[in-house]
């Protein structure tokens, strides 16, 4: 995002964090491409095994000028997108202060909380966060996906779209990815999701609360 | 994302693709002109094999188990063509007989073993440094910090094997195999076959081998050499009072958090540069030494008498490695911190098996039964987990028999040993064997899924499908079984729980070893996704909310605004485990609530394929 200063921009640390299924692999991919679309340097990385069997699954995206290290150390992301409240809870200590979590209002019960710990589940994550003082933006992704786009699995693309004027990363790149990267079958659907999701980010205005640091670089030590 | 779909090319026609350290060590292995790849499943490593089977000119499938993956490369690598095996670090164990006596004979076509390490254990069962197995083999290591190394460190492992006539080990971690970045491409060579003749003198018998000794001190030395001037091993000149010596996935979070320091990136971590290495201690006041793992450098420069270093004293050597561990020893302190205090702390998600997993009646029954269970690897790892608790032993891939044969004979009644259909075909039918020469009363469950699962349901003997999708002849699991001797062996379907439960009682009642085979595709294998699916429900009026169904831990049973427990319709696939555990029938499909009957179709695909 070029900044107020109208200087260049500066690249984005992010997490997007889910559960086994719900697209979060392939939506921080998308931010990953569309960033070196874009002309900046990234990296993207995740653990697959068995934290992919109903385990919180979640991801790291840097992209920048140059970016060395694929993790977000913790306290540093600019941006935090939760598919699931949960998790987006789970990963709200790695947002700096400036940053901003996107949260889909959207619940996926651990298992062992049909039994036990229910209670536990924050289900006013959001309240929570902003009691925090964590910016914290909901947006009703996975019930407007079935809703009004009659397939709950382009919620990601929804969560996506909704999220993008928070990252430094031109309009119409995302267009132009979502033609090559999405299958000529699936395009129309996801385009109709991500559009849906960047209609609600404007609607919900005046624009990103919080824009991203200055500079997402790692802090540099000198020993 | 299919590494193979992404042809933008950039304004100088450089080919540049977004690619994960597996498929980059995929693609430079293709452009180092590999014409054979092989290797068995294994988390992080297994994504390689997957790439290149797509690729030209590449002769590629899954094998048996590691050690059968590396001999046959041995051969076609004697035999003078560019050979990959991949494998996971416990994997390398499993090879290393043929691991440590190759060296000696060395190779003719280059020979490239990757050995993708899991500091951290995400998916594994413990943390072991490989870099000192190729050491005690004598085998050069080339270890990648980011995706473009991956794929320039590959050909640079295919040159250097060729060249010295040894294998080499490429090691990755966890993070490096699966951290995506851009990868500059290049063409595919052809380096042809290496012309070569299989002399006894060089291949064979252990009198031999006394003649191929020196040589392999010899080659090593000559590889020592190599390394000094190796452009890979980067050095900056001394300008700055820190140095900082890196290898993999480190040295990209170094750079970062040292960014002013003088770097002295080491690629090639064995044999290790040490005179240039000496040096640039010597010109620096203070010298980091980040690597995770083991001090397999630190220590050698150590024993160099070099003393100005900064390491594993404060780094340690458990788990993986992190930009804020990094920085916390740098700053001696906490350099990353959230701003953010918790109000509580985020309840826990534990993996469990997926929903229609036919793992649970298994475990449930074992569980009621309260045996004791010898398990092995795979995802009925997952069987010693809440609410089972049904699995008490887990070593390595096919220690489950072996293991209660033990158990057997120390006097531990109604063992049971538990074991994948993938995991039996790579490393169980000896141990079975053995349970039958001994004539030791165990029960084998043989959990046959059709595939391999918990790395991402990949192909193996017994699946009748092959690497590049095609059919493939497959093994008889019950034909095998009987083979070995073992003259109680049933087969039944594993969504059936009474039927496992009796078919396990009856196998325990055997006074000799016997064997349940039970049997269900993965939940995950296309056929089973595809399949026609009528999604169970819960009739609230019948619901008595005792909670029964919650005993499987479904993750498509959760409780319902009502305070019921609800099935999610777009999660559930009509396994009917959960109705064969309602007391009240009151869980029926949509479609026949709808109807107004309860009519318990089964799915038409349960039964084996």
């Amino acid at each position: 995002m070029t900044d107020v200063m109208g200087s260049a921009p500066a690249g984005a640390n992010v997490i997007v964090a889910g559960v086994g299924g719900q697209g979060v692999l392939m939506i921080s991919e998308m931010i990953a491409l569309a960033a070196v679309d874009a002309g900046f340097d990234a990296k993207q990385t995740e653990v697959h095994g068995v934290s992919q069997r109903g385990g919180s699954v979640h991801s790291h995206v840097r992209f920048a000028a140059r970016v060395h290290s694929p993790l977000v150390p913790i306290g540093q992301a600019d941006l935090v997108i939760g598919l699931e409240k949960l998790e987006a809870y789970r990963f709200a200590p790695y947002i700096r202060p400036a940053g901003t979590v996107i949260l889909n209002d959207h619940e996926v019960s651990p298992v062992s909380a049909g039994t036990a710990g229910v209670e536990a589940y924050p289900h006013d994550a959001a309240a929570t966060l902003d009691r925090m003082g964590v910016p914290t933006r909901l947006v009703r992704a996975t019930e407007l996906a079935e809703r009004d786009l009659g397939n709950v699995k382009v919620a990601n693309l929804i969560v996506l779209g909704f999220a993008a004027p928070w990252l430094p990363i031109p309009v119409d790149t995302w267009a132009g990815l979502l033609a090559t990267r999405i299958p000529p079958r699936f395009l129309d659907l996801n385009r109709r999701a991500f559009d849906l999701g960047a209609s609600l980010a404007q609607a919900a205005g005046p624009g990103p609360a919080h824009r991203p640091g200055p500079a997402p670089a790692l802090p540099i030590v000198t020993a | 994302m299919d590494p193979g779909s992404d042809n933008r090319q950039g304004p100088t026609m450089i080919e540049r693709r977004f690619l994960s350290g597996n498929q980059a060590i995929a693609r430079g292995a293709w452009e180092a002109g590999v014409r054979f790849a092989t290797g068995y499943p294994g988390t992080p490593s297994t994504e390689i094999l997957e790439t290149i089977a797509g690729m030209d000119g590449v002769d590629a499938h899954w094998a048996s188990n590691e050690k059968v993956a590396f001999e046959e490369a041995m051969g076609y690598a004697i035999a003078g063509g560019r050979t990959l095996v991949t494998m996971k670090h416990v994997g390398l164990n499993v090879a290393s007989d043929a691991f440590m006596v190759f060296p000696y004979c060395g190779t003719n076509g280059g020979f490239v073993v990757v050995s993708a390490d899991d500091p951290g254990m995400h998916s594994s069962q413990n943390e072991q440094d490989n870099r000192y197995l190729a050491r005690m083999a004598r085998v050069p290591i080339l270890e990648p910090a980011d995706p473009q190394e991956c794929h320039d460190l590959i050909v640079a492992a295919f040159d250097i094997s060729e060249t010295f006539g040894t294998p080499v080990m490429l090691r990755t971690t966890t993070r490096t195999a699966h951290c995506k970045g851009t990868v500059t491409l290049g063409e595919r060579r052809s380096p042809p076959m290496v012309p070569s003749t299989l002399r006894a003198e060089r291949f064979s018998v252990p009198i031999y081998r006394h003649r191929l000794r020196p040589g392999l001190e010899d080659r090593i030395q000559r590889l020592a050499a190599f390394g000094m001037t190796a452009s890979f091993n980067r050095i900056d000149k001394p300008r700055h009072p820190v140095g900082v010596i890196a290898s993999g996935i480190s040295r990209a979070y170094a750079r970062e958090i040292l960014s002013d320091a003088d770097f002295f990136d080491l690629a090639m971590t064995h044999p290790l540069p040490l005179a240039t290495l000496i040096a640039f201690c010597a010109a620096h006041d203070t010298v980091y030494v980040f690597e995770e793992g083991d001090p397999f450098i630190e220590e050698q420069i150590r024993a160099c008498g070099v003393a100005n270093l900064v390491g594993k004293d404060r780094l340690g050597v458990m788990g993986e490695y992190s930009p804020e561990r990094l920085a916390a020893v740098v700053t001696g302190g906490a350099a990353f911190e959230t701003s953010f205090a918790m109000d509580a702390p985020a309840p826990p998600r534990p993996p469990m098996f997926c929903v229609g997993c036919g793992h649970r009646t298994v475990f449930d029954v074992l569980g009621q039964l309260r045996v004791t269970v010898a398990g092995d690897i795979g995802c009925y790892t997952m069987g010693a987990l809440p609410p089972y608790e049904a699995e008490h032993t887990t070593f390595c891939m096919g220690a489950s028999i072996g293991t209660a044969v033990g158990l057997v004979r120390a006097g531990v009644k109604r063992t049971v040993a538990v074991i994948g259909d993938s995991t039996f075909i790579h490393s169980g039918i000896p141990s079975l064997i053995d349970a039958v020469y001994t004539r030791t009363p165990v029960t084998v469950l043989i959990l046959d899924n059709a595939t391999t699962g918990m790395t991402g349901q990949q192909s193996h003997p017994g699946t009748g499908t092959a690497l590049d999708g095609n059919t493939a002849p497959a093994v008889d699991i019950e034909a095998l079984v009987q083979a070995t001797g073992v003259r109680h062996a049933v087969v039944v379907d594993t969504w059936d729980r009474a039927a496992v439960r009796r078919a396990i009682l009856a196998a325990l009642a055997h006074d000799a070893p016997a064997v349940v085979i039970i049997r269900g595709p993965c939940q995950l294998l296309p056929e089973m996704r595809s399949r026609d699916i009528q999604p169970l429900t819960v009739v609230e009026d019948l619901c008595t909310g005792c909670n029964a169904c919650y005993r499987i831990a479904c993750p498509a049973i959760t409780p319902g605004p009502n305070g019921l427990p609800a099935i999610d319709p777009a999660l559930c696939v009509d396994c009917t485990v959960c109705q064969q555990f309602c007391h009240f029938d009151a869980i029926v499909t949509r479609e026949a609530m709808m109807d107004g009957e309860q009519r318990f179709a089964p799915p038409d695909t349960r039964s084996s394929t």
